[in-house]
């Protein structure tokens, strides 16, 4: 590093470049030798965190699921019994599971008919401007507040909303009172009917549906789809031989974070829809009002065993083969 | 056939769409003698554009049947394009392609019985390889024994046996173009597209798939078209060699054609690097004012009566020795076999060729 000579002039000088110097070139040089020293520090607070705070703290919810409640004193009874989990498959609780795996299912069934035509379009014809168009307007949703968004979806839906109106002017309101008198899907108006709650969860999720299935489809070569075709399949062949399995990972992924975050949330489903109780609002009075966190524990139970079997089920299918 | 309307009804089919039967296939294919009957492939002033890039720019050009025919050019010449016309994956911008004399204008790559060999294999990373090899047949819905059955053989023909049961990642680079190539053969096309299927494989094993190849073509009597930018693979696989450059075909013709009597500066210099010598020179020698193209190991060095030139460099290349020599302005080389000592640079040397081997181009481009 002495007299700076010209690249042309023939190479001279030291062999071994004198170190930075400091503490901060020893601590370099020390990282250097022990690699997995720098692992180690790097890894133990997050890991901490995760361990401790995230996962302890969830496991120490799931052991409440062991323990039940006085019925006359309300108290919790810290033995270890099934009873909390026999009070699961009571009807008024079965059908809050059963609705809200439902929901999930046809959200998450819907979400990925909705966005696999979006992430086939970004992943094979949107380039460089079309690309950031894309991304944005799939991440712009998440950026504004959920709340809002909800009660602007509420408003939306409303018996005095837009929704109402534009089909007021295409002079298809009988086709809404139509749907609305439907048992079950129907009600008084779009916001207080599980079609309102359906639309606003599909709305909310869709962008963690559309990102994973993109990711998926932007690995898939376009030669595959040419030699598919070149093999002689039509473009429904392909897409069924070819194009959805190799999507299926991405489909999977997305499906996992729609479906999950359906079965957990309570906040939708109380601003938007009938009165009628999802798991996250079950758990949520319960261990709140009712104070029954025992129940509230069994039923946070509830999605994570219906993910663990949708995982494995999507395993034994072949989801994950393409990865 | 060529009744314009024909190939857009939904049984257009003959010839091109059905599978041939392979023995009169390959009973054509031994008939090597004789003109062929009819065109595989041709082009009549087929032209594609992107944008304002010409990348085919109006393209004349007739492949006869069980013809092993090679499309040679720099990349961003057009030959690919050419390939993608043929497979239906572009559309010409204008022109005609017919395909055993039927028009395939719209006509979409599924129904054309052509199938394509491509640079990265494009083999399914899902399946494994009998299925990627029995793909074809699924879609004609063959059931899955006698698919099966079929793939295994093309397997065989492709010294891949018994690797049905393997993933495409488990394969090296030459036996994954093996099984690209099972997987389009087992179709029975009558065109077979290869784009540079050579291109990835190391030197050794680009050799002797080059020789399988050739061997396969003549066996089976299928119309290969290959695409390369490797003139030395192009010359030696070959019947005919189309030599392309800024989307037009430079030249035309048998790989002896190609290398000894280019007509363009462009295939001289592109087929294996001829010295163009300038037409003041040529003028000197023979009277006319052209162009004439020199191969290197034509040039020979004598004691006297030559042309005197400089040394200017050398380098050794294994089985010969390329000599850069100065000839007045002109700067050419010279292959002279590795054992013959070496001149030392800067000498001057004479050198001579036999006349004939002088060839005048008639396009000096």
């Amino acid at each position: 590093m002495t007299a700076a000579s010209p690249v042309t002039e023939t190479a001279q000088g030291t062999a071994i470049l004198p170190g930075q110097g400091g503490w901060t070139g020893s601590l370099s040089d020390t990282f250097w030798r022990n690699p997995k020293l720098l692992l180690i520090l790097m890894l133990t607070p997050p890991v901490l965190w995760l361990g401790i705070i995230y996962l302890g703290s969830l496991f120490a919810l799931l052991a409440q699921s062991f323990f039940s409640i006085d019925e006359f004193s309300g108290m919790v009874q810290y033995e270890l019994t099934l009873k909390t989990y026999g009070e699961l498959f009571r009807p008024a609780n079965l059908d809050i599971i059963i609705r809200t795996v439902s929901m999930a299912a046809i959200v998450t069934v819907a979400a990925a008919c909705v966005a696999f035509p979006i992430a086939y379009f970004a992943a094979r014809y949107a380039r460089g401007k079309w690309k950031a168009v894309f991304y944005i307007g799939v991440m712009l949703p998440l950026w504004s507040s959920y709340l809002v968004k909800v009660y602007a979806w509420k408003l939306i839906l409303a018996k005095e909303g837009i929704l109402t109106w534009i089909f007021a002017k295409l002079h298809l309101t009988w086709l809404l009172e139509a749907w609305l008198a439907i048992p079950i899907i129907g009600g008084y108006s779009l916001s207080v009917s599980y079609t309102g709650t359906f639309l606003v969860f599909l709305y909310v999720w869709l962008p963690f549906m559309v990102l994973p299935v993109q990711a998926a489809l932007e690995r898939v070569p376009g030669s595959y789809i040419e030699a598919s075709g070149d093999l002689g399949a039509t473009p429904g062949q392909t897409f069924r031989h070819v194009i959805f399995p190799l999507a299926l990972p991405g489909i999977v992924a997305g499906s996992i974070f729609t479906f999950s975050l359906t079965l957990g949330d309570y906040i939708i489903p109380q601003i938007v829809g009938s009165s009628r109780l999802f798991i996250g609002q079950a758990v949520y009075a319960q261990q709140g009002t009712a104070g029954n966190i025992p129940l509230a524990a069994a039923f946070t139970v509830v999605p994570i065993v219906i993910m663990g079997f949708y995982l494995w089920g999507a395993k034994r299918m072949g989801a994950f083969d393409a990865i | 056939m060529r009744t314009g309307k024909g190939h857009l009804s939904p049984d257009w089919a003959p010839p091109a769409t059905i599978p041939c039967d392979p023995k009169p296939a390959r009973a054509g294919g031994l008939q090597t003698t004789g003109l062929p009957m009819t065109n595989a492939v041709s082009f009549s002033s087929v032209s594609r554009h992107f944008g304002t890039v010409r990348a085919v720019d109006d393209v004349d050009l007739s492949i006869a049947e069980g013809e092993f025919f090679a499309m040679l050019g720099p990349s961003g010449s057009g030959k690919t394009t050419c390939l993608r016309l043929i497979a239906g994956f572009e559309q010409p911008t204008s022109g005609h392609i017919e395909i055993f004399g039927t028009k395939v204008e719209n006509v979409p790559p599924y129904r054309r019985n052509v199938n394509t060999v491509f640079q990265d294999y494009a083999l399914f990373p899902h399946m494994n390889i009998i299925d990627n090899v029995a793909y074809g047949l699924m879609i004609q819905g063959m059931g899955k024994a006698e698919r099966h059955k079929a793939a295994n053989e093309a397997l065989e023909l492709v010294a891949l046996p018994g690797y049905g049961d393997r993933r495409p990642g488990q394969l090296s680079g030459g036996q994954r173009q093996r099984v690209a190539l099972a997987r389009a053969l087992v179709n029975k096309p009558r065109v077979l597209l290869l784009d540079e299927p050579l291109g990835a494989l190391d030197l050794k094993l680009r050799e002797q798939m080059q020789e399988e190849l050739k061997t396969l073509q003549r066996k089976l009597g299928i119309t290969f078209v290959f695409v390369t930018h490797d003139q030395g693979e192009a010359l030696s696989m070959a019947d005919r060699v189309a030599v392309f450059n800024n989307g037009k075909i430079q030249q035309v013709g048998s790989p002896q054609d190609i290398y000894q009597r280019p007509q363009s500066r462009f295939v001289a210099d592109f087929v294996g690097s001829s010295n163009v010598l300038e037409p003041a020179f040529v003028k000197q020698l023979t009277g006319k004012d052209a162009c004439a193209s020199l191969r290197p190991e034509a040039i020979r060095f004598v004691q006297s009566d030559g042309h005197l030139a400089t040394v200017t460099g050398s380098s050794y290349l294994g089985g010969t020795t390329r000599v850069g020599l100065a000839l007045g302005d002109m700067r050419i080389n010279a292959l002279i076999p590795a054992d013959q000592a070496v001149p030392e640079n800067g000498s001057l040397v004479h050198i001579s060729w036999q006349e004939n081997e002088l060839h005048l181009m008639e396009d000096a481009q």
